[in-house]
């Protein structure tokens, strides 16, 4: 327990690094996943810039990507990591290997999302003349608004996650707390400490993605 | 339209293509109300759906205010859509848009000024009558209202055409007559013309002047609304009139009307332009026969009667063929043995 309160500092300054490296990972990994879940939306067959190749295309990579387990992932792109940022460590290397690799799976969270809009209502642009990225911009995301905000609460959730394995390499967060102070030093307080951090963040996050998410849809 | 045919790909590899419209030729004037009638999977939707290119025909012509459309790219059929409006079976408003802002989007797409378009909607939701629902969301709305926002929607940029995809299938019968008589409205003082899909005869005789009858992607008969409803002449037409109007009662029907009534039974037909009915019931009267309706009644299409009446008559054999022979002479009679 002394331990504990002698190790706050650095508990406070590794739930600090998990904040940044998750929000960091939402935005670039995020847009990311917007971007190709609508590149699925809009190239499937019978959608508003239906495009078999492309479509195909995307849906392949995804398929790929998304199913490596993180911590190999993580040490695979750990090379284009050194050669985009100069180096294979750190924060940095962290936050781009989170980015890339939550992209594809958000990029099926969006993809469902979107499909959620009713097909008539896109018609019902289509029939006003509007084009499709007019109708991407002003009636699909508007309408699938509330339920991305679900799927990006629970991507925030699996972002946390992807950050507690940010000490292998070199990373921080309180993963790595967790693991080098808690485990490695046979102090479970310690470790438990790191795991009511987790766990007050998922909850403050869970909170706030349903209530923005529940103000949206007016219900 | 001329010579339309539209089909779909296999749904399976090997398959046959789906032929949704077979080789379909129809003109629609302005100003009428066109009702396309048939059962489900006739193609009236695609039928609808390629007048304002949202599907693409396969071969055939179309055209759409002077304008060839089949050929056209689509950028160019996205400015001939402006002049065409839209209303749905399901409404298709948009949720997370204001009744307001629904109003405003074919406008905004449109690229109109900002000044326009607000005076344009609140036009609009007067016409149609909710002016006090203007910052309310769809949700928020009944069925009937849901209809009627997207009604201003389809014209709020001022259409000629408006289509309308089985536009009250989905309401109950009190706010059905509710839109379709603002649908009148829209048609008579805004002179827009309608082209009406639906596979209920009684929208049909309450706001069509002509109607064309669909069966299995073919427009099996075509006309006057009065002359449809009143001398069907293919099975398909016949079984959608007689689910509004009754009728020469069937064989099943004439079975038990013998059990109740008895005597002779006869349908006399009328249609408008004399007033022979009058005429029949004295021709009766002055022979002493008996008579007695069991059966029909009489039908106002758009200001036109029509119908069938069907009576027992009991007297001398010889009287009733006497007087039938005479009634014959004006008007249409049908002896059922
Ligand atoms: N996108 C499509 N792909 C394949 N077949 C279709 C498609 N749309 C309609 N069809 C087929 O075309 C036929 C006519 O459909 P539709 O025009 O919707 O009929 P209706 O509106 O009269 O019920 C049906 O057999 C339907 O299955
Ligand atoms: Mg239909």
């Amino acid at each position: 327990m002394e331990k504990l309160l002698d190790l706050l500092p650095q508990l406070g300054e590794a739930a600090w690094e998990t904040l940044y490296i998750v929000a960091a990972s939402l935005v670039f990994g995020g847009i990311a996943g917007l971007l190709i879940g609508l590149g699925l939306y809009v190239t499937r067959p019978g959608s508003i810039l239906e495009n078999r190749v492309a479509f195909t295309v995307i849906n392949v990579l995804v398929n790929i990507f998304r199913p490596i387990p993180f911590i190999i992932f993580i040490a695979a792109i750990q090379p284009l990591a050194r050669l985009v940022l100069g180096t294979g460590i750190g924060n940095g290397a962290l936050i781009f290997a989170i980015s890339i690799g939550a992209a594809f799976g958000i990029s099926r969270i969006v993809e469902q999302n979107l499909l959620t809009v009713s097909p008539g209502v896109i018609e019902a642009a289509r029939a006003a003349g509007a084009g499709p990225l007019y109708i991407v911009r002003t009636v699909l995301l508007p309408e699938a608004l509330g339920p991305l905000i679900l799927g990006y609460t629970f991507v925030l959730v699996v972002l946390v996650d992807m950050t507690a394995v940010g000490g292998y390499i070199g990373g921080g967060g309180i993963g790595n707390f967790a693991i080098q102070y808690g485990y490695r030093q046979f102090n479970p307080i310690v470790t438990w400490a790191a795991v009511l951090v987790v766990i007050v963040f998922v909850q403050l996050i869970q909170f706030f993605g349903n209530a923005l998410a529940r103000k949206i849809m007016r219900r | 339209m001329t010579d339309v045919v539209k089909s779909y790909p296999p749904s399976q590899k090997g398959g046959d293509p789906v032929v949704a419209i077979d080789g379909v030729s129809i003109e629609v004037e302005h100003g009428d109300v066109y009702g396309i009638i048939g059962y489900s999977g006739a193609g009236k939707s695609t039928l609808v759906r390629l007048v304002n290119g949202l599907e693409k025909a396969t071969s055939g012509s179309i055209v759409v205010n002077g304008t060839e459309i089949t050929s056209l790219k689509e950028r160019s059929m996205r400015t001939v859509r402006g002049d065409i409006g839209m209303i749905f079976q399901q409404f298709n408003l948009f949720n997370s848009k204001t009744v307001a802002k629904n109003v405003a989007y074919p406008l905004e797409v449109a690229g109109r000024p900002a000044a326009e378009i607000t005076a344009r909607v609140t036009e609009m939701l007067a016409f149609v009558g909710l002016s006090d629902k203007a910052k309310n969301y769809p949700d928020q709305l009944s069925g009937g209202q849901k209809q009627r926002v997207g009604i201003a929607r389809a014209l709020a940029t001022s259409p000629s055409l408006l289509l309308a995809d089985e536009a009250t299938s989905a309401l109950d019968p009190e706010t059905t007559s509710e839109v379709l008589s603002l649908l009148d409205r829209v048609n008579r003082e805004l002179g827009v013309t309608i082209i009406l899909i639906t596979h209920e005869m009684d929208v049909i005789r309450s706001l069509a002047t002509k109607v064309a009858v669909m069966d299995g992607g073919r427009i099996v008969e075509r006309g006057d609304v009065f002359d449809v409803f009143s001398r069907p002449q293919n099975p398909a037409s016949a079984r959608f009139v007689s689910t509004v109007v009754q009728g020469v009662p069937s064989p099943v029907e004439v079975q038990t009307l013998r059990t109740r009534h008895d005597g002779r039974i006869v349908t006399f037909s009328f249609r408008d332009g004399n007033n022979s009915q009058a005429q029949v019931f004295l021709d009766l009267a002055a022979t002493g026969i008996r008579f007695e309706l069991v059966y029909g009644g009489i039908n106002d299409i758009r200001g036109r009667a029509f119908g069938h009446l069907t009576l027992a008559l009991q007297g001398e054999y010889a009287a009733i063929d006497a007087a039938l022979a005479r009634i014959g002479s004006y008007s249409e009679v049908t002896e059922v043995h």
